[in-house]
């Protein structure tokens, strides 16, 4: 508190990021990235199919589970009793129509939830329109959400249908991975993988063990996870009659659930839907500061770990730590950036008379929309984590960060979701950038393109510039047909802020993200159907081609290495591949950006 | 295609079996078993035994109409909430709301006028007790008001505010219940939370717990009839 001798609109200076808040930052990427090696380590082992090969104990359970499950399911098996592995079509077969059942199950369940068990708030059949999108969103691992957990989804929704799917869309993504780094590790292949052993694999181990330890680590810290329904209790001071009903409220309902589980996993399969309405803002969602570091960790732990897992798997693991640096050198810069724009506050509120310059017990910063517990350094970390991952979930509303501060969540994932990105899917979208940036770098020097040995011929650079371009038209051409309509103007906020509301949810939808500037009302058929049509394509229409590379890689011969080859562990390749997305990125959205927080930035400075 | 269909279809419930009953079900045995309170919802119960609230969850104390702030001046007053119908609102079936933020942008002239109404509001509940933050004739403050005392949460049910924030309440709380500062700022540090293992999060006040105890405090009758 500061006593003020005249009207206090302090100059915002990047003075305002304290020694508490950068230390905060420094820890979280410092036991990141010594998490990248050993989990990095076990998932190359996972995904070669070494792990249930353990002679003891967990791994040798689950051995015989995964070999169970072959047994039940009918996969085929060879001499040495290991699945049989297939070529790239019908690998993508498998994960489509896999993907297909989920997106059936969750839309079936939701339908009928108010007929099944597990629904002890007695909630109804959800709308059409809203199961539509939300069977979608979850199959596609973005987790966008029109509804408000608590008030929507009964337990037996939330368990089998989205809480599966948190798995099963997180382990389509490594699987994916997974076969496209078999297609640039093998020669001369004709096969790339089975797409049931790996689905089983990934689930069995690492998914499920990662999970179950994270979701007792959350009770631990105040997560609930009970069957039991909501909770009533009596408020300590009841509010006035002066409601808008005219009724006096005594009581308050505290929502409970089976949600601990849930959310380990929306965390560590970069799913993000939350199990409450406002996501891990929610004091049974998120309760502490430990509570929140561990799932901001488990944001990234898996797309960075998959870094070292790839190099491992080309046995050259600087090719992996090469992917990681290029990550790191677009994400650190744009979250410092974030954690300054959002201490520096609001300078229309400042001008009212609040402290918001943060100091010893106090908070400052722009904290509307923002939990006490996580403060401003937290909440920026998080959207930064939960936007360069294709998380989505969030832990404060980016809607009301400031203009600029809310830019950088919403560009990370224009930039396609490749820093970091999804649970496999990140590392396959920044794959293809590698194949562009190496085809770019050909033509500088004049050289035939090669990859890790493998000529980079027409197809691939024809597969991977749809994989660029794919996200970047749904998210223009999908922005634009909302502004033009009247089903699309459902925007909460005036003026330019109204168009980054609907350039958000079409950037987070066709970069299967899932966060929101949560103010749009987008539980509404246009925005359900448009915004669910967005999240199909930009998965699948980047899986296909992803699986074809990975089909087309494989069956290559490797070229020996000579003096001319460009080698692609190096700093200068690092900065081009940042270079080529971060072209990519910008020249394609900034002319957008600057109709929506540009020039709110400018409204805000210039009053 | 169909013979994609045989193993999609089984091994897809097998793998909804496993990861969405078996992991929730047994996670939930352990939880019970190891953290029943937390696991439960970290509700607090009275001496009756009839729950009052979760520890985790906050409580609407304060307000943004003048009219209202003299009744309240006795509290601890937490973070604006944005749900609905009523500020921390954590579920109403009947209206199918629960937790929510503003989502107001930071130019949105509604979201200003929220805030000029909350700081309104302190000043008044100030004023009912003799505390001036505004020097009469002059636009300017005396003191400045703590940023997460007039800006909504983004769960708005967040149960903290920053110690500022209650070091800014301590004067009017304790005039108004005829405390000493002191004993009131004891009161406060009682409950107030450090950052986790010294480093993360930010230290906060738990409003809730703070007004629980207010509300027992010795030496003071008042159980919160004075609404």
């Amino acid at each position: 508190m500061n006593t003020l001798a005249s009207a206090p609109v302090p100059a915002p200076t990047l003075a305002a990021i304290t020694g508490a808040g950068v230390l905060q930052l420094l820890i979280y990427l410092a036991v990141l990235l010594a998490l990248v090696k050993p989990l990095g380590w076990f998932m190359a082992r996972v995904l070669e199919g070494k792990a249930g090969e353990a002679p003891l104990g967990l791994g040798r359970a689950l051995g015989l589970l995964e070999r169970g499950i072959y047994a039940i399911c009918g996969v085929r098996t060879n001499a040495e009793n290991r699945p049989v592995e297939t070529g790239w079509k019908p690998y993508a077969a498998g994960i489509l129509v896999f993907n297909a059942l989920g997106f059936i199950a969750v839309f079936a369940l939701q339908r009928l939830q108010h007929m099944l068990p597990a629904n002890p708030a007695g909630l109804g059949s959800v709308e059409a329109s809203s199961a539509f999108n939300t069977a979608i969103s979850f199959a596609t691992n973005t987790n966008w959400q029109g509804y408000g957990g608590e008030s929507t989804m009964s337990y037996l929704t939330q368990m089998l249908g989205l809480g599966v799917q948190n798995v099963l869309s997180a382990a389509t993504g490594i699987a994916v991975l997974a076969a496209l780094i078999r297609g640039l590790a093998r020669r001369s292949s004709a096969t790339i993988g089975n797409c049931w052993a790996d689905l089983t694999r990934v689930t069995l181990y690492i998914l499920l063990p990662l999970s179950a330890v994270l979701a007792l680590a959350l009770v631990s810290q105040g997560v609930v996870q009970t069957f039991r329904g909501p909770q009533e209790v009596a408020l300590i001071v009841p509010l006035s009659p002066a409601t808008s009903d005219g009724v006096a409220v005594t009581t308050q309902t505290i929502p409970l659930g089976p949600a601990a589980s849930q959310i380990a996993i929306k965390q560590l399969g970069t799913n993000g839907g939350g199990f409450f309405n406002v996501n891990s803002a929610h004091p049974l969602e998120n309760p502490t500061a430990l509570s929140n570091f561990l799932q901001a960790l488990a944001i990234l732990l898996i797309p960075a770990a998959l870094c070292w897992t790839f190099g491992e798997m080309v046995r050259d693991r600087r090719q992996g730590w090469a992917v990681l640096a290029a990550m790191l050198v677009i994400f650190v810069p744009l979250l410092t950036a974030a954690y300054a724009l959002e201490a520096r506050g609001n300078p229309a509120i400042a001008a009212f008379g609040v402290d918001t310059t943060a100091s010893l017990g106090e908070l400052g910063g722009n904290m509307e929309g923002k939990e006490a517990r996580f403060g401003v350094v937290n909440s920026a970390l998080w959207a930064a984590a939960t936007t360069a991952a294709s998380n989505g979930s969030v832990n404060s509303m980016h809607d009301s960060f400031t203009p600029l501060g809310g830019l950088i969540p919403m560009w990370l994932m224009q930039l396609g979701e490749v820093v970091f990105g999804g649970a496999g899917s990140g590392l396959y979208g920044m794959l293809m950038f590698v194949i562009v940036a190496v085809f770019v770098a050909g033509l500088m020097v004049g050289r035939a393109p090669e990859y890790l040995g493998k000529k980079i011929e027409p197809f691939e650079m024809k597969m991977a510039m749809v994989c660029v371009l794919v996200p970047c038209a749904i998210v223009l051409v999908g922005t634009a047909v909302a502004v033009l309509i009247p089903e699309g103007n459902t925007t909460s906020n005036p003026g330019p802020h109204g168009f980054s509301q609907i350039l958000y949810a079409f950037s987070s939808a066709g970069n299967n993200n899932g966060s929101a500037f949560a103010g749009l009302a987008a539980n509404t058929p246009f925005y359900n159907i448009a915004l669910g049509l967005a999240m199909w394509f930009s998965r699948f229409w980047i899986i296909v081609p992803v699986l074809a590379v990975a089909g087309s890689l494989a069956a290559k011969r490797v070229s020996p290495m000579t003096s001319g080859t460009l080698p692609t562990h190096t700093p200068v390749f690092v900065l081009m591949l940042v270079a080529v997305v971060v072209i990519v990125g910008a020249l394609t959205f900034v002319p957008a950006l600057a109709l929506g927080p540009v020039v709110e930035h400018l409204q805000l400075v210039s009053k | 295609m169909l013979t994609h269909l045989r193993p999609a279809l089984v091994l897809f419930v097998l793998l909804s079996l496993i990861t969405g009953v078996v992991y929730p079900i047994v996670i939930t045995a352990v939880a019970q078993v190891a953290y029943a309170d937390k696991a439960n919802g970290s509700i607090i119960v009275d001496a009756d035994g009839k729950p009052i609230g979760s520890s985790l969850i906050g409580q609407e104390f304060g307000t943004s109409d003048p009219a209202s702030a003299l009744r309240l001046a006795t509290w601890f007053w937490g973070r604006p909430s944005a749900t609905a119908p009523v500020p921390y609102t954590a579920l109403n079936l009947d209206k199918g709301t629960g937790s929510s933020g503003s989502n107001l942008a930071p130019t949105n002239p509604a979201l200003l006028d929220n805030i000029k109404a909350r700081i309104a509001a302190l000043d008044a509940a100030d004023a009912s007790v003799g505390i001036v933050r505004v020097a009469s004739g002059s636009p300017s403050r005396t003191s400045a008001v703590p940023v997460d005392l007039v800006t909504a949460s983004a769960s708005g049910l967040d149960p903290h505010i920053s110690p500022a924030a209650a070091e800014y309440q301590v004067p009017r709380v304790a005039k108004a219940r005829g405390l000493t500062e002191d004993a009131v700022r004891a009161l406060v540090r009682e409950h107030t939370q450090g950052r986790a293992l010294g480093v993360l999060g930010e230290p906060v006040v738990n409003v809730f717990a703070l007004n629980q105890s207010l509300a027992t405090f010795r030496g003071d009758d008042d159980d919160g009839s004075i609404r």
